[in-house]
């Protein structure tokens, strides 16, 4: 046990040092071994109730969310905003004093709206691990990406990465962006500026980029971002053709990134449109990994915050 | 009635000096070095100042329709605390007051039971829905001293122009809270680097300053005085001055937390900082305080915005734009502005009092003898804490909530009585 972590909420990487994220990062190790026996469950956990509260849908996350508590053998309940009395009108407020009566330990949140994860802790005085909220953070993503990384690539020191796609509307990109920054790796945000938030250089500390070319010269990594249909009817680009030709990640495009750079994407893919099959199913892409190295994350930081027994 | 009020400095001419004031009845009847005159009641003011009452052209007091927010009764008991003696009430009530027997409610209920004289603010379309223009005339006739559909601000330019014609007609003032509906789209903050920080969306200055482009231009076609309400950005304010450059009838007021406030306050998601037009740049800040400081700005209004604690405390994004004003005005200006030497207490005071009065030409702003007795008393060394159990609004969406500042109101008195007395 480690009382650094315990009690911690996860709102975003920014109340994370970057010694907080390389011991995160090893004990996601830790937890991804746990993940590859056959009986893929530890005890530490037990007695302890997770509740997934997600007012956004998301299967991916949840199940993540879900089967790393079962893991820790936690119990785990599920909320979700369709089939609540959140539609009903009930306030957040007075679901979270509801579901805490019930003796929840830890909350896992998903929600539209910037700050929700500030409100739940606000109201239940438990943990809190934000699993997104609106295009603010979703820091278990960018813990995933970082460890992905890490793991292939080691220290992130100096590292070149790149991330491409709909910058405006990506917690993926605001998390990843703080937590890169604390490692000491080199980011450059790219797409259309339609799509790109205003003072990017001077909040993060990253590079802005609208042409791919020059954006992923000499890249070690390259992420790609899912392109919205939504987008185009917001009229923030023409046509998922146009975006393509401009901003896809190919065979073609990459030539411009080292040989060897590693292949992200935070899921769901539309392929043919931001990244192509040649290059999201090469052997350099570590999207699927992603998806596993996620609930190990996740394990870690519900060990870590709930004050699992190793 | 005589109310004396001793060793106080009054507020005259830009400056405070030691003078003593007689109240008779509902007037002002003397302010002398001396009076010797019997009273029937003699007020020490000893430390504190004494200025005229504060006046506010931008308020929302909720009554009818929504009084779990705000009533007259509270929102002017909260007015009286903050120093004001004279409110302008807003018309986007429930019903909207946009018809002469909702203009005579309020005026009545005010001034029954009301404490600070409420001036009513007609709708400019009716219902406030922009589609048909209303009975502005006849209000008029009824006491209205402007016309405005505040947030609804009318995005059809056609009928904004013949709002404004009609308006010029009969010299009615029209106040605009500039707001392209589209550019602001369902912005939360000010579209800046906490709007990219936290991932809240964003309200560009742009929605503003179209639309303020677009009234001033109409106004000069119609001939309509405008008064542009809660200016933030520096490019507004640009546009004002080209405006007043040519002459124009345009006027502009700024709220306190606009001056005292940027994005920054923002960051922690506390919905007491949402507000519409919404808390700008550090740079837009000092525009807007320079732009005061040189009278491009004619007043300060409050924007006094009441919302319930249980419409607040929600996520950000479904929490309602607006803050209550009444009183943390005054001292939050004074302390933030006034005594880090931004602004001379001469311009805070004139732009609370004389300046609102003279844009929609309303009575008092000046101590002098003869006018009425709308008078605040102000520790100027005291201290006031905005805590929920002192704020007399209804409501208690302020983010100065639990703060503690410099100065404290003593005495507020409306026509001779007094309305506010701190205890």
């Amino acid at each position: 046990m480690n009382p650094q972590f315990l009690g911690r909420n996860v709102y975003d990487l920014d109340d994370y040092s970057r010694d907080e994220i390389m011991y995160i990062l090893e004990a996601t190790k830790g937890m991804k071994e746990i993940n590859t026996r056959e009986y893929k469950k530890i005890p530490t956990l037990r007695g302890k109730t997770v509740c997934t509260l997600f007012v956004e849908n998301s299967t991916r996350t949840r199940m993540s969310f879900e089967l790393a508590a079962n893991r820790l053998s936690a119990d785990v309940v599920s909320f979700q905003a369709s089939v609540s009395a959140l539609q009903k009108g009930e306030s957040l407020q007075d679901t979270v004093y509801t579901l805490n009566a019930m003796g929840i330990d830890l909350y896992c949140i998903r929600h539209s709206s910037p700050g929700s994860p500030q409100l739940v802790h606000k109201y239940s005085q438990k943990p809190v691990i934000n699993g997104g909220d609106g295009r603010h953070a979703h820091p278990t993503q960018a813990l995933l990406d970082i460890y992905s990384i890490w793991e292939k690539l080691g220290d992130l020191n100096g590292l070149k990465i790149t991330i491409v796609g709909d910058i405006l509307h990506s917690r993926v990109v605001r998390s990843n962006l703080i937590g890169m920054a604390k490692l000491g790796a080199k980011v450059t945000v790219c797409g259309p500026k339609t799509m790109m938030p205003s003072n990017m250089e001077s909040v993060y500390g990253c590079r802005v980029e609208y042409d791919l070319g020059r954006a992923l010269s000499g890249a070690d990594v390259v992420m790609g971002l899912r392109m919205q249909l939504e987008r185009m009817s917001e009229g923030l680009f023409p046509s998922l053709e146009e975006y393509s030709k401009h901003y896809v990640l190919s065979k073609d495009t990459l030539k411009y990134a080292k040989p060897n750079a590693l292949i992200m994407h935070p899921g769901p893919m539309n392929r043919g449109v931001e990244i192509l099959p040649e290059i999201a199913d090469s052997k350099h892409s570590v999207i699927v990994e992603q998806v596993a190295n996620g609930v190990a994350v996740r394990m870690a930081l519900m060990f870590l915050i709930l004050g699992g027994k190793a | 009635m005589k109310t004396i009020i001793i060793n106080a400095r009054v507020y005259q001419d830009g400056k405070l000096v030691k003078r003593e004031l007689l109240l008779d009845g509902k007037k002002i009847s003397k302010i002398a070095e001396h009076i010797t005159d019997k009273a029937d009641k003699t007020i020490d003011a000893a430390g504190a100042a004494v200025f005229p009452g504060f006046i506010d052209l931008h308020a929302h007091l909720r009554d009818p329709g929504h009084t779990y927010k705000e009533d007259i009764v509270t929102g002017t008991k909260s007015a009286a605390k903050g120093g004001f003696t004279a409110v302008c009430a807003m018309p986007n009530t429930e019903p909207v007051a946009d018809n002469i027997a909702s203009v005579e409610y309020i005026q009545l209920r005010a001034k029954e039971h009301g404490s600070a004289k409420v001036y009513v603010i007609g709708a400019l379309t009716k219902q406030s829905k922009g589609e048909e223009i209303s009975e502005m005339a006849t209000m008029k006739s009824g006491g209205i001293v402007a016309v405005s559909d505040d947030g609804k601000c009318v995005q059809n330019a056609r009928l904004m122009l013949s709002c404004l014609r009609y308006a010029a007609n009969f010299d009615i003032p029209v106040i605009v809270h500039p707001e392209d509906y589209a550019l602001a789209g369902k912005g939360q903050i000010h579209s800046g680097k906490i709007a990219t920080k936290i991932g809240l969306s964003g309200i560009p200055g742009l929605a503003e300053e179209v639309m303020i482009a677009r009234d001033i231009m109409l106004a000069e076609s119609a001939g309509a005085k405008l008064h542009i309400a809660h200016i933030s950005t520096a490019r507004s304010l640009e546009l004002v001055r080209q405006a007043k450059e040519r002459g124009l009838p345009v006027t502009c007021e700024v709220t306190p937390h606009h001056l005292v406030l940027n994005e920054e306050a923002c960051e922690t998601f506390d919905t007491n900082t949402k507000m519409k037009p919404p808390l700008r740049s550090e740079k837009d800040r000092l525009a807007c305080i320079a732009a005061l400081k040189d009278g491009l700005i004619d007043c300060i209004a409050t924007d006094h915005a009441p919302h319930a604690d249980f419409e607040k405390e929600r996520e950000f994004d479904h929490a309602p734009f607006g803050i209550i004003g009444f009183e943390t005005a005054f001292a939050v200006l004074y302390e933030n502005l006034v005594l880090t030497k931004m602004i001379s207490l001469e311009t805070l005071v004139d732009n609370l009092s004389q300046n609102p009065a003279r844009i929609l030409n309303l009575p008092g702003g000046v101590l002098k003898p003869g006018a009425a007795a709308d008078l605040t008393i102000i520790d100027l060394k005291g201290s006031t804490t905005f805590d929920k159990d002192s704020i007399l609004s209804k409501s208690k969406n302020s983010p100065w909530l639990d703060k503690t500042v410099k100065t404290r109101v003593k005495f507020t008195f409306m026509n001779g009585k007094i309305t506010y007395q701190d205890n």
